[in-house]
């Protein structure tokens, strides 16, 4: 099925809640599978089309400040009209998925896939100081497992979790596992895990308030030191990527998404001509995995990035090794994808020596 | 013949002087305080006529800070 | 007989809310806010629905409604109040959910959101304070704001010309499908106090038995923004506002 599809049911086995998007392309499947599925005849899982993104956005701040699991999706201009809703999320310290398939920008750009909402995803993305957990899925399996794993992040650390997939993954068909059905959780389990839940009193001695508003500057800090401490325990415990060649490795690529994919194809036809390459895939874009970077890059030579934009990821890459290597970029933008041959040619014009010293 | 009487409390403290109890009161009960303040500065209503409550609560229907406490009896004539 | 004598013997005709709790409102002296807070917090406490009540907050002069009634609640974002509501409501079917908003809120830049929960019939009360200015940021235009009304951005007089028509969003809102109950209240006499609580009432029972989605617009006033005492703005509201916003049920089906 479609990565896009993949969420869909995903979200249903997972025990979500309650889905509040609005069509955008590339990711519309994901409604209308939804829709498609009837899951509130059977799990009782809320769809709702709602008016706008930012409507969708705050729906999901109502149903999440209620403690149900709650997720919306949509692509680069839509994520940009929800930024507002994303910060109050984050303010509110509530646990929430969001999910951008990433098209071509700026303004209304192109439907065709890009990678160029790495800095709104990771730096934050709408006003104030927070981060999301940013999740990068690089295959079908990947876009229906990281709905459940987002939803657990963002519950585990009462923080909203983003999947940031591009066009191609969500676009893209491919085999499966769905993951295992669960139970939605009872309004009993949902009160206990969640005691600051707004569910109506039901006895409680103390009402809930969810808001992110504090006038007073002195507990407003307050608030910013216990979020930045969310932030610095979600880094030291939640970073996710994987190394591909990188043992013996003289060179690397760094690249997340469907592009790691294209980028693994171009570093075995390097191989096959003895230009040793490695691949680190970042699956956790925020918190980014620095310090593994660092640690894989102390025998390399040099690394390429690789993205579907003008070169985004590469400042996370080069604060990672710290200027120690020369990092460079090869991005294509505008929708455009490169094939494998086009990464090996960015790769030699980086690094020239490479190809003349291998042994061919 | 019955007849009734009324009389409120009024939470001092609470009150911020806005006047409109005075206004909605149909007896000519209730005053502002022309010099005293309360301790937020206001110059709170106090019943300036007790006697001629009615307890009719006009004033805690209008009062937009819930200050009145407001109580009722009926009485007849010969007592 | 003396005051002693009646409160010992007499009845209790009317005391403070158990709901509306100790803290001191952060309003201004005479703003109808305090009277709507207090109605909801009586009528929540007569339906006996203090355990299933969640209020949605605005920004505005009411972004610290949840303050001072002691339900749950929620702060929504600008406008956003309906949206939220949409979701409690549609999450925990058995919550019974208002919003609170005022014109700014609720007319200018939360008109979509507004306009949509209410088409789509949500089972919600929508409380509408409508005094025809921005209270909070100190006395701009807001879109309820009459012609010729002088305000902090409409320094020489609203002009349609230059700053379009007050809008009438009940009007709008009860030609909607979603919508059960619109009416238009006030709350600066004894009798409209009544008539207000009593609409809002309603609009909580309909919510209640699911029949859609219930708009009660209050008609207030702003006397700092206004600049006038709490007794003239009353007067002021019965003389200007009720022209263009008339008191009664524009639907109740």
């Amino acid at each position: 099925m479609k990565g896009n599809e993949a969420i869909a049911h995903a979200a249903i086995r997972y025990g979500c809640d309650g889905y509040f998007g609005y069509p955008i392309t590339p990711q519309s499947e994901v409604l209308e599978t939804l829709e498609e599925l009837m899951p509130w005849e059977t799990t009782g899982m809320v769809v709702l089309q709602a008016e706008s993104e930012v409507a969708a956005i705050n729906m999901v701040y109502g149903g999440a400040a209620a403690g149900k699991a709650v997720m919306t999706s949509s692509s680069s201009p839509g994520v940009s009209l929800k930024q507002e809703g994303i910060s109050y999320i984050a303010a509110a310290e509530l646990p929430a998925l969001i999910i951008n398939v990433m098209r071509g920008g700026p303004g209304l750009g192109t439907i065709q896939p890009s990678q160029a909402d790495y800095f709104q995803a990771t730096k934050g993305g709408g006003h104030g100081d927070y981060h999301l957990i940013v999740l990068a899925p690089a295959t079908v399996q990947e876009m229906a497992d990281f709905v459940g794993l987002g939803f657990d992040l963002a519950f585990k650390y009462r923080t909203p979790a983003m999947i940031l997939a591009d066009g191609i993954v969500g676009q893209m068909m491919e085999k499966v596992v769905l993951p295992e059905p669960r139970e939605r959780r009872s309004q009993q389990q949902i009160e206990t895990q969640c005691p600051w839940a707004a569910t109506g009193r039901h006895g409680r001695k103390e009402r809930n308030v969810v808001t992110s508003l504090e006038l007073e500057p002195d507990k407003m800090e307050v608030n910013n030191i216990r979020l930045q401490e969310t932030y610095k325990r979600i880094s030291e415990a939640e970073v996710r990527y994987k190394e591909y060649y990188t043992e013996d490795a003289e060179y690397l690529i760094v690249a997340f998404g469907s592009v790691a994919r294209i980028c693994l194809k171009t570093i075995e036809d390097a191989r096959s001509q003895g230009i040793k390459i490695g691949l680190i895939r970042p699956i956790t874009l925020w918190p980014f995995p620095h310090k593994e970077i660092k640690r894989l890059s102390e025998k390399a030579k040099g690394i390429l990035t690789v993205e579907l934009n003008a070169g985004q990821m590469i400042e996370d890459v080069k604060l990672a090794v710290e200027c120690k290597i020369p990092v460079h970029h090869f991005g294509r933008m505008g929708g455009i994808v490169p094939n494998p041959g086009e990464v090996m040619n960015a790769f030699n014009e980086h690094f020239p020596e490479a190809t003349q010293n291998a042994n061919l | 013949m019955a007849k009734i009487k009324g009389t409120v409390i009024i939470d001092e403290q609470r009150c911020k002087g806005c006047e409109l109890c005075v206004v909605a009161c149909p007896t000519d009960v209730l005053s502002l305080q022309a010099k005293e303040v309360n301790d937020r500065g206001y110059h709170f209503a106090y019943s300036a006529h007790p006697d001629n409550c009615i307890g009719c609560a006009s004033c805690a229907l209008v009062c937009p800070d819930a200050c009145f406490t407001v109580y009722k009896i009926t009485t007849s004539d010969n007592i | 007989m003396n005051q002693e004598d009646i409160i010992k013997n007499g009845t209790v005709v009317y005391s403070r809310p158990r709901l509306l709790n100790e803290r001191n409102t952060h309003y201004c002296p005479g703003c109808s806010h305090g009277v709507v807070h207090r109605i909801v917090s009586e009528l929540i406490e007569e339906m006996g629905i203090e355990d299933r009540a969640v209020g949605v907050a605005p920004v505005g002069c009411a972004v610290f409604a949840y303050n001072y009634i002691d339900v749950d609640w929620i702060e929504a974002a600008h406008g956003r109040a309906p949206a939220v509501a949409t979701a409690v409501s549609r999450l925990n079917p058995d919550n019974v959910v208002f919003t609170y908003q005022g014109d700014g809120d609720l007319a200018a830049i939360g008109t979509a959101e507004t306009i949509h929960a209410a088409n789509r019939g949500e089972n919600i009360v929508i409380i509408f304070i409508n005094n025809a200015i921005y209270g909070m940021t100190g006395g701009q235009m807001a879109p309820t704001t009459l012609l010729g009304q002088k305000t902090a951005t409409t320094p020489y007089g609203r002009k349609a010309d230059i700053n379009g028509f007050p809008i009438k969003m009940s009007d709008l809102l009860a030609q909607l499908d979603g919508t059960c109950y619109v009416t238009r209240q006030a709350v600066h006499t004894p009798a409209a106090v009544r008539k207000a609580k009593k609409a809002i009432r309603q609009a909580f029972e309909n919510a209640m038995a699911k029949r859609g989605t219930s708009v009660v617009e209050i008609v207030s006033t702003c006397n700092s923004g206004w600049k006038l005492s709490p007794a003239k703005s009353n007067e002021w509201m019965v003389a200007n506002m009720f022209e263009k916003y008339p008191l009664g049920d524009l639907k109740n089906v």
